[in-house]
């Protein structure tokens, strides 16, 4: 049936979980998503247009689904959105075909014009899976295509396809004749050779159990601790801080000279002369500290992060950290899943209180999103503590993340004893380990990094030029003057700490670089990077905070917040 | 052979699945995943504390919490 009489305008592309659904939608559309390998990416839709034959047709990529009976609140989106829709395409995963033609059963059922992507394609032979594609075409009445997201194969088939999609005519059945029928159709067109375990698949049921499970997961927390250490300083001493030293220096002392030291346009831009030189982590001008500290302290660490986080996300070791960690997290109210969030929060707040989307109730919401805002430093402040305390002793960095730990640990478990309700139990599907594609995940982390500089550096900026503003024009001292005094009464901060906590509302990692110049000791600076990364969020968490929790809630965690800063800070200038 | 759930299976044990309690809901979310009466199951992980057990069905590999895990129902296979 051709759909002449009537136009296809929307497509949507729908199926299991962590198929390749967001990798198909990219390859049709162009439009870059976020793809990883568990289940949960996509919690929301996402639209595009393509052209078909000249006429424009809109396609979504719908948050996976196992059934139109939705369970979870990403899948109900999945199945409402399905009711508007013109044309499915059901993306399969080929390596595990009779659990995915659950869904295409229902999906025939529902009589939408609908073609199938049999994706993975690319897997099927090591795995030791042959299917006759021919044959599952006859059998469900639909065009099937083998394609992957990962090699391209079949995407123009796809596409071509879109136009031979016809609806079939499938009474409703039940569960039990689905499944019959689902035996009847795999039996008939997969073959399945016997082969050797691979190493990956050992590897995969070792990492789930539960002793060689955590044996596996301490060294790959340990690896890659080392790998983000490696890379993140590699880059500072052997590439940014030359380059910045040999060839942006000289540039800046011939402005030096022309300004004149003194000068109101020195002093925002070059900043303070140290002993007559302009030095790059204390002098804080526009042009010295600000793209310092962005670009050579904390560029690196957040570059080598988020090529670490990517790299395990395609892997899919973070599904099997999840179970692993499943049990403590339930001591806070949260199940072993809540991982996922948590990590993302590790690299930026942003797009970790967004991905606590995967979890199901508001209360597991409340709890992880107020976790990481409060006991979460993110990768940028990150690389500031180690910057800074690193000189010192690596056991001072130590203590800092030691602290934050500990404020974590109970105040996930006192908001789950004080929260009304309960936390629901982990129900989460482990995916295969897969090799991720090279070209993927450093489309990912560009991305990434992209988003990093272009959100960060505008802000950097122009808080480095406002603070030396407000210094020149005296009202600096004026606002230390003010609120100094409690903090240097709780905290044992000088006065002009102030200033480190009101730009930490704007950006946390050139905040902390604003503690250099201010000469304190060690007790000084552990205690300042702990009340920096527990107390305000930076704006753009609070923003996403309020957003997807309402305001009611961001004043509940805002006031949880301070108390547990004060109460934290308070408590380390007693005693250390 | 006595039933035994989830639970009460020790890692790298494999069976039959016999009975699925707890309602039709979880009876379907589980079929959906490919997880339903008859399949042939191997458990892969067993934490202590009423912690979750991950369970291998055909090619899938789920991880259930502990309340789920009790109300799936095994025939164990003789070792
Ligand atoms: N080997 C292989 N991996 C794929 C293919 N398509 C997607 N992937 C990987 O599978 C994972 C899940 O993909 P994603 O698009 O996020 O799945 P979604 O949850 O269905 O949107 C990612 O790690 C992808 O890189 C494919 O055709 N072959
Ligand atoms: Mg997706």
């Amino acid at each position: 049936m051709g759909n002449s009489e009537q136009k296809i305008k929307k497509i949507a592309l729908i199926g299991n979980p962590n198929v390749g659904k967001s990798v198909l939608f990219s390859r049709l559309t162009g439009v870059r998503v976020l793809v990883s390998n568990y289940p949960g990416t996509t919690v929301e839709f996402l639209k595009s247009k393509i052209t078909i034959d000249g006429d424009e047709v809109e396609i979504v990529d719908l948050p996976g689904t196992y059934s139109l009976e939705p369970n979870v609140p990403a899948e109900e989106v999945a199945v409402k959105m399905l009711t508007d829709v013109d044309l499915i395409i059901n993306v399969i995963d080929a390596t595990n075909l009779e659990r995915n033609l659950y869904l295409t059963m229902e999906l025939l059922e529902t009589k939408h014009p609908m073609i199938i992507a049999l994706n993975m394609s690319d897997e099927l032979k090591h795995r030791g899976i042959s299917i006759n594609k021919d044959d599952l075409e006859k059998l469900l009445g639909v065009k099937v295509t083998l394609t992957s997201g990962i090699t391209g194969v079949g995407i123009k088939q796809l596409k071509e396809n879109i136009n031979k999609a016809n609806p079939v005519n499938v009474a409703t059945r039940t569960h039990q004749q689905r499944w019959i029928e689902i035996g009847t159709i795999v039996d008939k067109i997969q073959r399945l050779s016997h082969r050797h375990h691979t190493f990956l698949e050992i590897l995969e049921d070792a990492s789930v159990n539960h002793w060689w499970g955590f044996v596996i997961a301490v060294g790959a927390i340990f690896i890659s601790f080392k790998v983000v250490r490696f890379i993140g300083e590699g880059l500072i001493n052997y590439v940014l801080d030359p380059f910045f030293n040999s060839i942006y220096l000289p540039f800046l002392e011939y402005l030096s000279g022309l300004l004149n030291s003194g000068s109101f346009l020195h002093s925002i831009l070059i900043g303070h002369l140290i002993e007559g030189k302009i030095d790059f982590q204390q002098s804080m001008g526009v042009l010295t500290t600000a793209p310092y500290v962005e670009l050579v302290m904390v560029f690196p660490y957040v570059l080598a992060f988020y090529l670490l986080l990517s790299f395990l996300e395609d892997s899919g070791y973070i599904p099997r950290l999840a179970l692993l960690l499943d049990n403590i997290m339930h001591k806070l109210g949260l199940h072993g899943f809540a991982i996922i969030p948590v990590l993302l929060g590790f690299g930026c707040n942003v797009p970790g209180i967004l991905g606590t989307r995967i979890l199901e109730s508001k209360r597991e919401r409340f709890i992880a999103s107020t976790l990481i805002s409060i006991g979460i430093p993110c990768a940028a402040l990150q690389a500031m503590i180690v910057g800074i305390l690193g000189g010192f002793g690596g056991r001072y960095v130590a203590l800092v993340y030691a602290v934050l730990f500990i404020v974590w640990l109970f105040l996930g478990a006192a908001m789950n004893y004080f929260l009304k309700g309960y936390s629901p139990e982990l129900f989460l599907e482990i995916p295969p380990y897969r090799m991720p594609s090279l070209k993927l995940l450093l489309k990912k982390v560009f991305y990434r990094i992209r988003g990093f500089i272009i959100e960060a550096m505008p802000v950097v900026l122009a808080s480095v030029l406002v603070i030396n503003v407000l210094q020149q024009i005296h009202l600096f001292e004026f606002i230390s003057g003010l609120f100094g005094p409690v903090l240097s009464f709780v905290f044992g901060l000088p006065k002009e700490a102030i200033w480190v906590l009101i730009v930490g509302i704007l950006r946390k990692d050139i905040a902390a670089g604003m503690l250099i110049p201010l000469d304190l000791t060690i007790k000084q600076l552990v205690i300042a990077c702990v009340v920096l990364s527990m107390s305000f969020p930076c704006i753009a968490t609070f923003v996403i905070f309020m957003k997807e929790l309402g305001m009611k809630r961001l004043i509940q965690a805002t006031m949880i917040m301070l108390a547990i800063t004060m109460l934290v800070g308070g408590a380390l200038n007693m005693m250390m | 052979m006595k039933r035994i759930s989830l639970i009460k299976m020790k890692a790298r044990q494999t069976g039959t699945i016999l009975e699925i309690e707890g309602g039709s809901a979880f009876e379907k979310r589980l079929a959906a995943m490919g997880i339903s009466i008859g399949k042939h199951v191997t458990k892969l992980s067993a934490f202590v504390m009423r912690g979750p057990v991950a369970i291998k069905v055909g090619r899938t590999v789920v991880a259930l919490g502990y309340g789920m895990a009790s109300k799936v129902w095994v025939i164990p296979n003789k070792k």
